[in-house]
């Protein structure tokens, strides 16, 4: 009989309030609402030059590469790591794709595929080094990064391109509905993600790990071995990229992963700031890329040149980490005072509650 | 000598360190504080007590200038009337003083750095360092702390690290006010053995002999019978009442705090004989940084708590058995089968249907910034299909052993952190008892738990129990052990010295004990 009385006051919404309302539902959806804002300036601002099919095709083809990119560094940032050598990693992949298939003559699939594997074995290496010794992910992946580029250089330091990748250029760019395929394949990628982090344990460990390691790790979870999946995951993502990239291109450049990093990191925290605030996810990441890109795009159109890129992404990522640093204060903010009153209002209604029948 | 019915609030205002009146917070439509009267008198240790939530918190925030009380609320500091909400730049001017759970230094500095942390900087372009060890120095011998001055923080022991915190924030009264100030001690024992608590208290009563009012707040009632002068109890954020420690009972206490009678949890063990049990979970020359081999042995369906001096390697059984201690060693036997705990890992011990409940529940127990029914559901690729689990059902799921447990607020979508001490060991619980384990390993199950909450936890340890299962519950709450164990197991510098059993075990058999043998040995 003493259990129905608590039952019952455990029922009591109290608080349900506070979770869901106007406020949370503008967080939620934020970056989607200035992206229609977004449009509608350049719009107004430009008018057909921005808006037609022939900005939806740029902005969802050649730069979807980023996106990609963006989902790759999302896995490990998840379990609480840096992936730095994502970028490096793909350029790579892009290197060596073209060069087997134009400068050795091999089948422009099997080069892909000697391009992902070495993207799993930078992985590989990246874990060892990480959760073997035990060293910060961040400078691992640095340092592994900048001798990726080193590789690259060597294979070749010039532009590289060649009718022999004319398959691989088909899949990536080909069109349905005016729209180039590895849209679909971002698309169909991130749908991939979101279904692991939301509907297997194998997601749901990953985010486990990066929010209390050491609770994972007492929960059985082992916290190394799914550390390292993820990095390896990351850079197999980021050579598929690369792959990708040499389809959309059709050559193979040493320097082009500067213009990816930035974007993708960009994103990835962009990203965190809705749909799941304070979590990284596949869908918010994948919306933010598109959103960042039309602003890239609507700025150039608006006469601004390519020096914008950088001040738009540098200034995007900043202030997309800023973003979420202060909503999480926020949120830790509103944790205590709501904390407070919850015990200030289970005190009220709680005594004899505390005190249990004596059998 | 404390006569508080003389003293009427006329006196209070004028002789009082500290004297809130009528002070009141309002958070909400919830009243944390409701018309609270407190006087803290020079040279007073004061006991602040009540269960979590009571406004207790709600109180030392507004003294520290967190908190904003509502209007109407009056504060005195030595005579004068002082603007609320407090300025916190202005608090160690006023004189007042706090030392926290968490003792505030720095731990890879010097004691001499953190010591004079203030004076450091304060001072102008150079620093003169000959005048600042002096200082330090007089200050540790005034004091009768032995620690030396170019040792970092994190090289001394815990009672150390306290005493350097409290004498820094009296030494921070001591420069200003004429020597007058409040200093509020929040917690400041949980992490001390009882050896220590009794030379930290030796100190508080040093300060206070001085004519500084010290604010002393402690979950621990044994405690702050035996340090404070008088007690104020808070109850739903009103003061129910004061009363000098020297004239009542813990019992009287405890009726105040609950605004009735405790009726403890009690398990019945007045017909238990030990005896080895068949299906018994066997451990054999277990060791770990401290633990030297030890055997002992846990029935299904019994509770042994391990204890012993903090550093007799008691705490370190409950890791040492799921895998956790770098220098683990020796062998279990558990459902008829033998491992090498040198090779075993926590992943290991949760197929064995091993459940370990951690101390430090901010940081092992369960994830501050995921939702209470993400911790809760941890364990859910047993109950579900790994790739194919459904957020509703797992909701449910979580609400029902909410109910269950008597979570409240009873929201699953609340992140752990927004849960108080208690009901965030109640979902702990809820996480690993879903499947009734082989072995059930606590570690300080209640640390930091209020004493209504505790009882609802013994509750459902107890359940557990009588489903079958083993339990070892590592714990320096001797009153904890004598009221939930059948069997406890003594440890001094990492060997066991005793085993007491059923009627035998009594607090001051345990205290006896604990003491005598590390007496003898050393």
């Amino acid at each position: 009989m003493k259990e129905e009385i608590d039952v019952n006051k455990n029922k009591s919404p109290r608080l349900k309030t506070s979770v869901g309302g106007a406020g949370s539902f503008i967080q939620k959806y934020s970056v989607i609402i200035a992206w229609v804002v977004v449009i509608a300036a350049f719009t107004i601002g430009s008018g057909d030059l921005f808006f037609n099919f022939n900005t939806l095709s740029l902005i969802t083809g050649t730069r979807s590469v980023v996106v990609i990119l963006a989902l790759a560094i999302m896995i490990p940032l998840t379990a609480g790591d840096y992936d730095m050598s994502s970028g490096f990693t793909m350029t790579l992949a892009n290197m060596i794709t073209v060069f087997l298939a134009v400068e050795m003559g091999w089948n422009v699939w099997q080069s892909a595929i000697i391009a992902i594997l070495v993207g799993l074995l930078v992985g590989a290496v990246n874990g060892i080094f990480v959760v073997k010794i035990g060293i910060d992910p961040f400078i691992v992946t640095m340092g592994v990064g900048t001798f990726l580029a080193g590789v690259t250089l060597w294979i070749s330091n010039k532009t590289l391109s060649g009718t022999e990748l004319a398959p691989l250029q088909h899949v990536s760019i080909g069109k349905l509905f005016n729209i180039q395929y590895i849209f679909f394949y971002c698309f169909i990628l991130m749908l991939i993600l979101w279904y692991i982090f939301e509907h297997t344990s194998a997601g749901k460990k990953i985010l486990f790990i990066g929010h209390g390691k050491e609770v994972a790790r007492l929960s059985g979870i082992k916290v190394g071995k799914v550390r390292w999946i993820c990095l390896m995951a990351s850079s197999t993502l980021s050579a598929f990229a690369g792959v990708m990239y040499s389809g959309v291109t059709g050559s193979a450049r040493s320097g082009s992963c500067n213009d990816f990093m930035m974007p993708a990191f960009a994103a990835a925290f962009l990203g965190s700031t809705f749909i799941k605030p304070g979590r990284f996810n596949p869908v918010g990441t994948f919306i933010a890329v598109y959103f960042l890109e039309t602003g890239i795009r609507g700025l150039s159109l608006l006469g601004f040149s390519t020096y914008v890129q950088n001040l738009f992404y540098g200034a995007a990522l900043v202030l997309a980490v800023a973003l979420s640093a202060i909503m999480k204060k926020r949120s830790l903010k509103a944790d205590k005072a709501k904390k407070i009153a919850a015990l200030a209002a289970d005190d009220a209604c709680s005594q004899g509650e505390n005190v249990p029948d004596k059998a | 000598m404390y006569n508080y019915k003389d003293m009427d609030d006329e006196y209070k205002r004028k002789n009082a360190t500290v004297f809130l009146k009528n002070v009141s917070m309002t958070f909400g439509h919830n009243k944390a504080l409701d018309s609270v009267d407190l006087a803290i008198m020079p040279g007073e240790i004061h006991g602040l007590l009540g269960q979590n939530g009571c406004g207790k918190s709600t109180l030392i925030k507004i003294l520290s200038g967190f908190n904003h009380p509502d209007s109407g609320s009056k504060l005195y500091i030595n005579g004068n009337k002082i603007k609320l909400p407090l300025d916190p730049d202005m608090i160690s001017k006023y004189g007042l003083s706090f030392v926290h759970q968490d003792l505030g230094l720095v731990s890879s500095l010097s004691v001499l750095e953190n010591l004079r942390m203030e004076h450091l900087f304060q001072s102008g372009a150079k620093i003169n360092w000959k005048k600042e060890r002096a200082e330090a120095k007089a200050i540790l011998e005034k004091y009768g702390i032995d620690v030396n001055i170019d040792d970092n923080i994190e090289t001394l022991n815990q009672v150390d690290k306290a005493m350097i915190s409290i004498v820094r924030a009296v030494e921070s009264i001591l420069s200003r006010n004429d020597g007058k100030g409040l200093l509020v001690l929040d917690e400041p024992t949980v992490f001390l053995a009882l050896d220590e608590v009794n030379m930290l208290f030796r100190l508080v009563r040093e300060i206070a002999a001085g004519g500084i009012g010290v604010l002393f707040v402690s979950h621990d009632l044994d405690e702050v019978m035996t340090i404070t002068d008088i007690v104020t109890v808070l109850r739903d954020g009103v003061n129910c009442g004061e009363a000098v420690t020297s004239e009542t009972s813990k019992d009287g206490v405890i009726e105040m705090i609950l605004g009735q009678k405790l009726t403890a949890f009690e398990r019945d063990s007045s017909n238990y004989r030990y005896a080895v049990h068949p299906d018994a979970i066997y451990f054999k020359n277990i060791k770990g940084e401290v633990l030297r081999g030890v055997d002992f042995s846990v029935n299904p369906g019994e509770i042994v708590g391990v204890t012993g001096l903090e550093g007799s390697g008691f705490g370190e059984i409950p890791y040492v058995i799921c895998g956790e201690n770098e220098l683990q060693d020796g062998k279990m036997v558990i459902s008829h089968k033998t491992v090498d705990l040198g090779k075993y890992d926590m992943k290991q011990a949760i197929e064995d249907n091993i459940a370990l409940i951690p101390a430090d529940r901010p940081n092992q127990g369960g994830i501050q910034t995921l939702r209470v029914e993400e911790n809760v559901m941890m364990q859910v690729h047993k109950f579900y299909h790994p790739l194919m689990l459904q957020s509703g059902k797992m909701r449910e799921k979580a609400e029902e052993l909410n109910v269950q447990y008597s979570v409240t607020p009873n929201d699953v979508r609340l992140n752990f952190s927004q849960l108080s001490g208690g009901n965030q060991q109640k979902v702990i619980l809820a996480k690993w008892l879903q499947e009734p384990p082989v072995l059930l390993i606590l570690h300080e199950p209640t640390q930091g738990v209020d004493v209504g909450a505790r009882q609802q936890i013994y509750k459902h340890i107890d359940q557990i129990v009588k489903r079958g299962a083993a339990v070892l519950c590592a714990s320096s709450d001797y009153e904890q052990l004598v009221q939930i164990c059948d069997r406890v197991i003594i440890f001094s510098r990492g060997r066991i010295v005793d085993t007491l059993s059923g009627p035998e075990i009594t607090k001051e058999r345990i205290v006896q004990l604990c003491y005598n043998s590390a007496a003898v040995q050393q």
